[in-house]
């Protein structure tokens, strides 16, 4: 509790038990009314003063006016006891409120926590301990086991255990020595390890994720601005009826006190706190909550459109797929798949290309080079090369024909084919391709469960190997053969066919595909750590490059869409009927300053669980 | 230019709202946001008049919450 709730919690005690004494003190007149002005201005000094205050600032359909208008009109009507006791109740409304705020503003700030407070860096042979700003590029910084990596770096001495948790919303600890790149926020956990920092502060990883969220706020949701716009017409609207209230049917009735009595539950009733304060915060509850979870979203209205997905669009390799080949499978004839992998390998041990990369990778072993004779690379074929003094042939089918070997297709495999002949006879071939991420297939199954009517995947590679994708991972459409350009053109016909009032997501992993990221309703960016271009160009951003994330970050989004739709259901419809049964006489002042103050606290304590 | 502030003893959600509103309504200011639950205020406005601004913006929190002090 901070000073200014305890002062209150005193004040509401002093009152309460002054108010009760009051209460039982057998007194008529101009001394009853002393009796309970005494408690009534210990509570309420302070709303009294602001409302004066606001009066001469021209504000007038302030909370504190209003809380004034209708005890101190209670008073006049000689409602003494329910004067005091409605200030009383609405101040303690007042602390639980803020005290409920605060405690979310709390939450929210520890899930902002990555920020480092400091840097060791090294001068002149001297550790100094720093703020991470005044570092520059280039110094050396020494990070401890257990501290936060204060800025993006290379690693120059030492080899350490980190864990990117509070980046990535899972706890994957990592191994990295020396000339691995570590990221700023991520936290240090076995050894020392000295950093050459690689850009300063405010371009580092933590800085614009920091900012990001921060940022997050001034985008907002068309429910946001619906709540924004509602305020400034449903209070005055509320006091103009309670003017209509007291004064037309006192005139007709003559019965003037009872109703500037039901007139007074309407000033009462009409703050919008709870509306103006539940709904912004559910949102950033929502944003805080996926942050938490290695999603970042850029704005309220990006979760608005997210829980409206129908649409989901991939991009296949990089997104859906690994990006790295690799051997896929390894199909020899008449020898094992040892030696046709190691015939490959030696054939393939002076090529520069990444399909040689990939079946160096999968040998693994040492290769003699003193096996080879000659090599002689064929554009567009692939190798001739002697072997052991026999003529080793790996290539495609056309080099297969020249060699007059008696290849074959794959008939298992889709990707791209290696085949091998010696000396004119096949021996078998090795198929390289891009492997799908473990999590997709699943990825997938998850936003079909999350009501997304079509999965799309857009990719550049050709038609077989992407249908072959597809089938595996069970998408709804694909588009093969496409250039960078045409995926927007496929991206704009999407948009064209989606139902109506709902949106359309594209994820991509922030390489080459800005523009269409920037065309989808929603655009998503996975593998986010470090790349500063997928940052800037997505509307969400994926720390990590698990396609399960998706279907997280729509499920986060659906979860905030229920909690705002409760808050402002529940919020109107109490006022609605505290409104209609103060009309009728029923609803008595207790009950309006529940609708007030105890609304807007249930209406935070909803919205807090947008966070988990 | 763009300033970003605190604000102590930011107690109403719907002050908030009007002080928004109203900083938005001076001259010379692009954007504005106040932040309830960060408890800030953003302000985009023009560079050689930024000072005046930031006084009549002062005013205007003053106006419509007393209590509430803007920290720079």
């Amino acid at each position: 509790m901070t000073h200014k709730q305890r002062k209150n919690l005193v004040r509401i005690a002093a009152a309460a038990v002054l108010g009760v004494a009051a209460y039982f003190i057998p007194l008529d007149g101009w001394w009853r009314l002393v009796l309970f002005a005494v408690p009534y201005l210990i509570i309420g000094y302070d709303v009294l003063w602001s409302a004066v205050t606001n009066i001469i600032h021209g504000q007038v359909f302030d909370e504190n006016f209003l809380m004034a208008l209708a005890t101190v009109g209670a008073f006049a009507i000689g409602e003494y006891p329910e004067a005091a006791a409605v200030m009383l109740f609405y101040q303690v409304g007042e602390l639980f409120q803020s005290i409920a705020v605060g405690k979310s503003r709390r939450s929210i700030a520890s899930l902002m926590d990555i920020k480092p407070d400091h840097a060791v860096v090294i001068r002149n042979g001297q550790e100094l301990t720093v703020s991470p700003e005044q570092v520059a590029v280039g110094e050396t910084i020494i990070v401890r086991s257990g501290e936060k990596i204060p800025l993006d770096g290379v690693i120059i001495e030492g080899s350490t255990t980190v864990n990117t948790a509070a980046l990535t919303g899972e706890s994957l600890p990592r191994d990295y020595a020396e000339g691995d790149n570590v990221i700023s926020g991520s936290v240090n956990i076995t050894a020392v390890i000295r950093i050459r920092v690689m850009s300063q502060y405010a371009q580092s990883t933590v800085a614009k994720i920091l900012e990001l969220v921060e940022n997050s706020a001034s985008q907002k949701a068309k429910t946001e601005n619906f709540i924004t716009r509602f305020a400034r017409y449903y209070t005055p609207c509320v006091v103009i009826a309670a003017a209509v209230v007291a004064i037309v049917p006192s005139l007709l009735t003559g019965q003037w006190s009872q109703w500037i009595n039901r007139a007074l539950i309407f000033l009462v009733v009409s703050c919008p706190c709870a509306l103006v304060i539940s709904v912004p915060l559910s949102f950033f509850g929502g944003i805080g909550g996926a942050s938490k979870k290695g999603i970042l979203i850029k704005g309220s209205n990006y979760l608005e459109a997210l829980s409206k997905v129908r649409i989901v669009a991939f991009d296949k390799t990089g997104t859906l797929t690994c990006g790295n080949f690799s051997v896929a499978a390894i199909h020899p004839q008449a020898m094992s798949q040892a030696e046709l992998l190691d015939i490959a390998a030696l054939a393939e041990s002076y090529s520069l290309h990444p399909i040689a990369a990939s079946i160096l990778r999968a040998h693994g072993g040492h290769i003699d080079k003193e096996r080879i004779g000659s090599i002689e690379e064929r554009a567009g074929m692939g190798i001739i090369a002697s072997i052991d003094g026999q003529t080793v042939y790996a290539g495609n089918g056309r080099l297969m024909d020249e060699a007059h070997a008696a290849w074959h297709e794959c008939s298992t495999e889709v990707g791209t084919v290696i085949h091998i002949a010696k000396q004119g006879v096949y021996c078998g071939h090795i198929v390289i391709a891009d492997q799908v991420k473990p999590e997709s297939q699943n990825a997938i199954v998850e936003l079909k469960t999350l009501g997304i009517q079509r999965t799309v995947m857009l990719t550049g590679d050709i038609q077989k190997v992407g249908h072959a994708v597809a089938v595996q991972l069970g998408l709804d459409e694909v588009h093969t053969g496409l250039l960078p350009a045409d995926k927007t053109g496929v991206i704009e016909k999407l948009l064209k066919i989606k139902p109506r009032g709902s949106t359309l997501a594209f994820v991509g992993d922030g390489i080459n595909d800005a523009p269409v990221l920037a065309r989808a309703d929603v655009g998503i960016a996975m593998g986010a750590m470090g790349s500063d271009a997928a940052i800037e160009a997505a509307d969400v951003v994926l720390m990590d490059d698990k396609p399960t994330k998706v279907a997280e970050a729509i499920k986060v989004a659906k979860k905030t869409m229920v909690i705002v739709r409760q808050n402002i259901w529940f919020a109107l419809s109490v006022k609605a009927i505290v409104l209609l049964l103060g009309a009728l006489g029923i609803a008595n002042m207790w009950i309006a300053v529940f609708a007030d103050v105890g609304v807007s606290v249930i209406a935070i304590i909803n919205a807090m669980r947008a966070l988990r | 230019m763009k300033k970003t502030f605190l604000l102590e003893e930011l107690d109403c959600a719907n002050c908030a709202r009007k002080m928004e509103e109203g900083i938005k309504k001076i001259e010379g200011v692009d954007t504005c946001s106040v932040n309830f639950l960060s408890q800030k205020l953003t302000i985009e406005a023009d560079d050689a008049t930024f000072d005046e601004i930031l006084n009549k913006a002062v005013k205007v929190c003053r106006r419509i919450e007393p209590d509430c002090k803007i920290i720079y």
